[in-house]
């Protein structure tokens, strides 16, 4: 079927997971009426009820760690942390237990967990509710970080969360939810309607090019693609890469495209400092070095807060015209 | 401090057959609780090994030490009430806790001394103890094991299974967030979580005086709807009883209770500790109050000869030196067993 953005489609692979399961519990605040709030769970709580979809209190650390205590024995809970800025008020039980038990425990205590979470600014929410922050999770070892950037790969990537056996992040951006109260810049993909699973680990060209490589994940994807699209009219043959997965990271696709390209853009809406763009500089630098014509850059949020004012919020989060700009630098 | 005063043989004669209480099963508590302390004091013993001048990284047993003699009676109290199938989570310091649980006390010594054959090879050491087997696992971030206890609850509740969780920690813990958070999720939800708040008047060094409002927990508890015990931590057929009363509470649907046992750690927050937070005074006082001393009178007088406590107390530290013996003779993990793990 058509779909219009993300949330639809981990909403519907979540329920048709459990429906095939009843080891699936939903938690976390507002799940149930409002669906989570960015719509990950629309719809669960009038097909499965309160038992399996469950509102709980204020409370971060104590539903994160409640959900270590289920998936101790034997549950699979799917959490819902409403904005990924909240995760300060969780993240002990995040990445001292659900990350850690496994290895501590001497593999006794595997961790199946689905946090499923909203990322990202554009709308005017300010600095404590449009950040990104996945660079956090993927620094700790023991999550899986997965960043869809539309609803084919949502669906199929939350499937395979929701079979995994380890915490898996799920980062949705709020400007691919296709919720009639956010803007939207996605398209509308061809899902099917069966469940179906993605690999994870497996980036993804989104367009082939031959100039240029942009790595980037999520919303950036699709910036990347209207900027490439542009270029090619001019001439310039950009390749665009969907990471999917920052942890595990596709080292082969990123380095074969660079290797194709000898230049390598990483577009990031996370912090810049110690984050994704470091770390796959470093990964691509120690594969594919001797193929680079020109250094590796980055564009990605200043390592400043994500500021109110449109003006302010515009000039810290990476924009189309920032991107083509930073291109043709490349390029030229 | 918060003690009961002691019955006379009648009344105990009186309460042990109104609560169908035999003795044989006070034996084996006084069994348990020689285990834990022989446990606890020959771990002391070793961890001092190669540690002069003081130094946490080096001897056979690495990193911080904490102990709970003078705590068994909490442990064995709620212990003797829960099954294997029963959920168990602790804290930093869980040794009287795994053991009273039924965790495998050479397995459980291994793995305080870092060896391939301990409970998670070596990964988990002394704070971070887990045995799938008797579901027992604990954690080293004051606070922590609340939700998770509650989370097993939700399971078992939502599988509907009539297992209990139960979630260890101090009184210092529960001027933790998520004390007050799982307590008012598992009152709402009706969860089988007993929280059980182990009252040992210090946070690490800061005693309770100065670190609570109030000096109880069960009220705050009770602001919740949840039922609450104050029990005397130093008489573990207090614990027990008031145990088995939240028990049956969890068991039948009735939700979640707690119980405050009000105790004393004889020895430091950590091996090492100078203990300079508190009176040498106060220590010998608590010490009269020893609880295995105290459940040995009570068995003298109902009866049992001298000779069969000793003997309990011989087996308990036969089968400790055995766990010991048994982790130090183990090998240690293949270093390349710290590169794997991470995912299953």
């Amino acid at each position: 079927m058509r779909m219009k953005g993300i949330s639809q489609a981990i909403a519907q692979a979540i329920s048709q997971e459990m429906e095939r399961r009843s080891d699936i519990v939903v938690l976390g605040e507002d799940v149930t009426y409002w669906g989570a709030v960015f719509g990950f769970t629309m719809g669960l709580f009038d097909k499965f009820g309160r038992k399996r979809v469950v509102d709980t209190p204020i409370t971060e650390q104590t539903f994160m760690g409640m959900a270590v205590g289920m998936a101790s024995v034997g549950l699979h809970p799917v959490v819902s942390l409403m904005f990924v800025d909240f995760l300060g008020a969780g993240f002990d039980q995040m990445y001292n237990h659900m990350a850690k038990n496994h290895y501590m425990s001497g593999g006794q205590f595997p961790m199946p967990v689905t946090v499923i979470t909203a990322i990202g600014g554009g709308y005017g929410d300010a600095e404590q509710h449009s950040q990104v922050l996945y660079g956090l999770f993927a620094h700790v070892p023991g999550f899986k970080v997965v960043v869809p950037s539309n609803a084919y790969d949502a669906k199929g990537l939350t499937i395979r969360a929701l079979r995994d056996p380890n915490p898996v992040v799920i980062f949705g951006h709020k400007l691919l939810t296709g919720l009639p109260f956010l803007p939207y810049e996605g398209g509308e993909d061809e899902v099917p309607e069966e469940p179906y699973e993605l690999e994870f680990g497996k980036a993804s060209v989104r367009m082939e090019g031959s100039d240029l490589t942009v790595a980037s994940a999520g919303l950036m994807v699709h910036r990347a693609m209207r900027v490439a699209e542009k270029l090619r009219k001019e001439g310039i043959s950009v390749e665009v890469v969907d990471l999917r997965t920052l942890v595990p990271l596709d080292e082969e696709t990123l380095s074969r495209s660079v290797k194709k390209t000898g230049r390598l853009l990483i577009l990031d809406e996370d912090y810049m400092s110690y984050g994704m763009t470091g770390e796959v500089t470093f990964r691509v630098q120690s594969r594919a070095l001797r193929d680079l014509k020109a250094p590796i850059q980055r564009l990605a949020v200043p390592d400043v807060p994500i500021p109110f004012s449109e003006p302010l919020e515009k000039e810290v989060i990476p924009g189309e015209a920032r991107i083509e700009a930073k291109i043709r630098e490349m390029v030229s | 401090m918060f003690l009961k005063p002691e019955p006379t043989i009648k009344d105990l004669k009186g309460l042990l057959e109104s609560a169908n209480f035999t003795l044989d099963q006070l034996l084996n508590m006084y069994y348990q609780m020689n285990l834990i302390r022989e446990f606890e004091e020959a771990i002391g013993a070793k961890y001092y090994e190669g540690k002069n001048p003081f130094n946490m990284a080096s001897g056979p047993i690495r990193g911080e030490m904490h102990l709970s003699s003078g705590q068994e009676a909490v442990a064995v109290g709620v212990g003797g009430n829960l099954r294997k199938e029963d959920v168990v989570v602790s804290t930093h310091r869980p040794h009287h806790h795994a053991i009273a649980k039924g965790t495998d006390i050479r397995k459980l010594a291994a793995e305080i001394f870092g060896k391939s054959t301990g409970l998670c090879g070596g990964k988990g050491g002394h704070m971070h103890l887990f045995d799938k087997e008797v579901r027992f696992s604990c954690s080293g971030i004051v606070g922590a094991s609340f939700p998770q206890a509650a989370g097993a609850a939700f399971a078992f509740k939502y599988r509907g299974e009539d297992n209990v969780a139960v979630a260890f920690a101090g009184e210092g813990a529960a001027n933790h967030g998520t004390f007050y958070e799982t307590l008012n999720a598992a009152s709402l939800w009706e969860l089988p979580l007993i929280v059980v708040i182990e009252d040992n008047m210090y946070a690490d060094s800061t005693p309770k005086s100065v670190a609570l409002a109030t000096p109880h927990h069960f009220q705050r508890a009770m602001s919740l709807n949840v039922p609450s015990f104050l029990v005397d931590g130093m008489d573990v057929i207090d614990v027990y009883l008031a145990t088995r009363k939240a028990v049956q509470r969890a068991r039948s649907g009735g939700g979640p209770s707690l119980i405050e046992a009000v105790t004393y750690r004889f020895r430091g927050h950590f091996e090492g500790d100078g203990q300079e937070y508190r009176e040498r005074d106060e220590v010998e006082l608590w010490r009269v109050m020893d609880p295995i001393t105290r459940l040995g009178n009570r068995l003298t007088k109902l009866g049992v000869e001298k000779e069969r406590l000793e003997n309990e107390r011989r087996k308990a530290r036969e089968r400790v030196e055995d766990a010991l013996k048994f982790a130090e003779e183990s090998p240690y993990p293949e270093p390349s067993t710290a590169l794997v793990g991470v995912f299953k």
